[in-house]
């Protein structure tokens, strides 16, 4: 368990939910996660939307969402608590690491196929070859 | 060259439709190879755009690939590689999860 793994997590607040609850509860959490360990790298609120469908009877949610580095235990404390908690509607977790140390692989992979191409291609071989250029001038202009 | 008679499809804005023309295919024999050679190989868009991760709370651009009944569009209409389908179907699960997206419309 000594590997870090990064995690998103999305809750839907209850929107009746008063701004003094949200923060408190927020707060709590924020609280629980640290307590095990965890480093909140993003605790962003995505602000009321409305709800693709209907949820308890709530057409609307108020949406926060944290970004999470850790090894796993903290995110079995937190999903305890909001399962636990009357005003987180739903939650999601994600780990994104994974994803994004793909998404990294992806970008060299292109990076280098874009390298390789640019070396072997005849009309950028002829502008890199720059000294020869030079010497046909020099050559024209002895002559 | 381009096939466009099919304007009432839900699919809109799409190359080409590949449906009507293998139906031909397989009834109309004879000129089966013909006809092959002119349906243009549709490349993965998300290839082209180079998306290397799909967020799932980017509604925006995941609705592009939820026709009106909320359905996840297929491989054969949008053209898709297998990879980033993949991706794509993972991000709008996740999205229906959390009420981003819904999962039936009526």
């Amino acid at each position: 368990m000594a590997e870090k793994r990064t995690y998103e997590v999305v809750l839907i607040i209850d929107p009746k939910a008063t701004e003094d609850e949200t923060t408190n509860l927020i707060g709590t959490l924020v609280q629980t996660i640290e307590k095990q360990g965890g480093a909140i790298v993003k605790s962003e609120d995505m602000g009321r939307r409305k709800l693709a469908y209907e949820i308890d009877r709530k057409t609307e949610g108020h949406y926060w969402l944290f970004e999470i580095d850790g090894s796993g235990a903290e995110i079995s404390e937190l999903e305890r608590r909001m399962r636990v908690s009357d005003l987180v509607v739903r939650y999601l977790t994600v780990r994104v690491d994974l994803d994004r140390r793909r998404a990294a692989k992806f970008k060299a992979k292109r990076t280098r196929r874009a390298e390789r191409k640019r070396n072997s291609s005849p009309a950028r071989r002829h502008s890199n070859n720059q000294p020869e250029f030079e010497m046909e001038e020099a050559a024209a202009i002895e002559s | 060259m381009a096939i466009n008679d099919n304007e009432t499809d839900n699919y809109q804005e799409q190359i080409e439709v590949f449906e009507p023309d293998a139906r031909s295919l397989r009834g109309g024999g004879g000129n089966g190879g013909f006809r092959r050679q002119q349906l243009r190989r549709k490349v993965c868009a998300l290839c082209r755009d180079k998306v290397d991760i799909i967020d799932f709370k980017d509604t925006r651009f995941l609705q592009a690939f939820v026709p009106e009944r909320a359905k996840i569009m297929p491989r054969r209409i949008s053209g898709n590689c297998a990879i980033h389908q993949r991706m794509l179907a993972e991000a709008i699960k996740r999205s229906r999860t959390i009420a981003f997206l819904p999962f039936v419309t009526d």
